[in-house]
């Protein structure tokens, strides 16, 4: 795994207003890779994500895909260039019902899943397929709102914290998924606070802490870091 | 002569329609100010005048290049449309960032410079607009007898309602609009270009405004103020059915007309207040509109 990187990010700084959040942050994902930030709350993992995207708009720094630079882009031309979305508040719109949730976001290259991979996928938001997008539980949201970037056709997905607030056994559904879209050779970029989830599927892990990588290492490495986890994430 | 609560019904059935007609106009008003005030968060104040400009459009066209009724109904909501993706491109976008108030006090400015404009050119007085051939005269419905070019602009105005509603219920663009309602940022992060869902918005309420000012020439003449008289009744029927509600512009906008007919019936001396009795009453009640979904 020597090959250029997909998603290059590098000394990349954010600002929330005046408030500079990120500092010189350097992130690196191959082609097929999955790769998990870690931090705690506030560490600047989900402000990477939105950097990365362009929903943050005051940013310098690199961000390229595929060599292709994305921070002079404007926002929907980000999601053109192959990067696809799933907030930490999954985003499902109220007025719209599960199936127009789901074919929502526009297709922006070939290769992406049909509508019906995606109900074999997920049996239940088939089921659901007619009512209003945010009447399903959390987990069927997390589902949908992963479900919704799978149709695009995009190369790299930001993910962030798919586990939040749901229950075990929709977690480990998540999990599944995950390891599925894994072996069709998609491209992941994990927010997570789950370890247990975390380790099921990263290749690689970044540390974050104040909005810097402090830390990076391969995903065997997990179990004999945890003294070192623990302290910087503080659990 | 039969009567209803010591009404002669022809008086009744007379009323009915006439308020049918201002509910025609009041709902497609209403619609156009709903579907901008939804997506792009701005009052736009200047939709009277934009209705305005649709009926001197008509009325221009006609007597200086001949083009014809059934043409203008085309030609003039395409050309005010113009005008204003011109205008939310150049200004209006400006203003996206800030308080909504600075939309508003644009948008009422840009209605005072038009309807100013419009009123040093051609006078306050209105200019006759004539119906269509095809639609002059008047039907026996057994009942009533109905002037056709009154009823023709209440199945049309029907019809425009129920198409608008199809088009943001119905179609990919018009859930794009409703998502980008919700959540313009996702929208665009999904890579929708909201910005252009922005403008065409825009264009597509000023050319129902323009389209309703067509249809409204040959009924209330051709005046640069008759924007102004409607654009305050319009105003309540939105918040009524509840700011930025399609469906809720759409229903109050006729009911709302009805009742207006039905109390110059009644009692004459509260119809010209009517409707903003009805309005103080639902923002007591539910200050969200009757369609208006709570925030």
């Amino acid at each position: 795994m020597s090959s250029a990187p997909l998603l290059e990010v590098r000394g990349l700084n954010a600002w929330y207003g005046e408030s500079h959040v990120l500092h010189g942050v350097d992130l690196d994902i191959r082609e097929g890779e999955t790769v998990t930030l870690l931090g705690r709350n506030g560490a600047g993992k989900t402000t990477t994500l939105r950097a990365i995207m362009g929903i943050l708009r005051r940013r310098e720094g690199v961000i390229r895909l595929r060599g292709k630079d994305l921070l002079s882009l404007p926002l929907h031309k980000v999601a053109q260039a192959g990067i696809g979305y799933v907030p930490e508040e999954r985003g499902i719109f109220a007025s719209l019902n599960v199936s127009e949730n789901l074919t929502l976001p526009p297709t922006v290259s070939d290769g992406g899943m049909s509508v019906e991979e995606i109900y074999t996928l997920f049996p239940n938001l088939h089921e659901r397929r007619s009512s209003q997008g945010t009447k399903l539980s959390g987990g069927e949201q997390q589902m949908l709102a992963i479900a919704r970037v799978l149709r695009t056709g995009a190369k790299v997905i930001l993910l962030d914290e798919p586990t939040e607030g749901l229950a075990p056994v929709i977690v480990q559904r998540i999990g599944d998924v995950l390891v599925a879209l894994k072996k069709r050779g998609m491209t992941i970029l994990l927010v997570e606070q789950n370890f247990r989830f975390a380790k099921k599927v990263a290749d690689r892990f970044y540390l974050m802490e104040d909005g810097r990588m402090v830390n990076s290492f391969p995903g065997h490495e997990l179990d004999a870091r945890m003294d070192e986890l623990h302290e910087v994430l503080g659990v | 002569m039969n009567t209803i609560f010591g009404i002669p019904t022809p008086a009744l059935y007379g009323q009915i329609l006439i308020g049918l007609i201002n509910g025609s106009f009041y709902a497609m008003l209403s619609l156009g100010l709903a579907v901008i005030f939804g997506l792009l968060r701005v009052i736009n104040f200047a939709h009277g005048a934009q209705y305005m400009l649709g009926a001197f459009a008509a009325y221009l066209l006609l007597n200086w290049l001949g083009i014809n009724y059934w043409l203008a109904l085309v030609l003039a909501p395409l050309a005010v449309g113009v005008v204003a993706v011109i205008i939310e491109r150049t200004m209006l976008s400006r203003l996206y960032g800030v308080d909504h108030l600075y939309g508003l006090l644009l948008t009422f400015g840009l209605a005072l410079i038009l309807e100013g404009a419009f009123r040093y050119w051609f006078g306050a007085a209105g200019q006759p607009y004539a119906a269509p051939a095809q639609l002059t005269g008047a039907v026996n419905l057994g009942f009533m007898f109905m002037p056709v070019y009154r009823g023709w602009v209440v199945i049309a105005s029907l019809v425009i309602c129920i198409g608008t509603w199809l088009l943001i219920e119905k179609t990919r663009l018009g859930a794009y609009l409703r998502a980008a309602t919700e959540n313009a940022t996702l929208v665009q992060a999904f890579g929708v270009n909201v910005p252009l869902l922005l403008t065409l918005t825009y264009g597509l309420g000023a050319a129902l405004a323009a389209l309703a000012g067509v249809l409204a020439a040959p009924i209330y003449q051709v005046s640069p103020l008759m924007g102004t008289n409607l654009i305050i009744i319009v105003f309540a029927v939105v918040v009524v059915g509840g700011m930025g509600s399609i469906l809720g512009a759409i229903v109050t906008g006729y009911v709302l007309g009805v009742l207006e007919g039905l109390t110059k019936v009644f009692y004459p001396e509260a119809s010209s207040i009517v409707i903003f009795v009805i309005m103080a009453i639902v923002l007591l009640v539910r200050p969200a509109g009757l369609f208006g979904r709570e925030e």
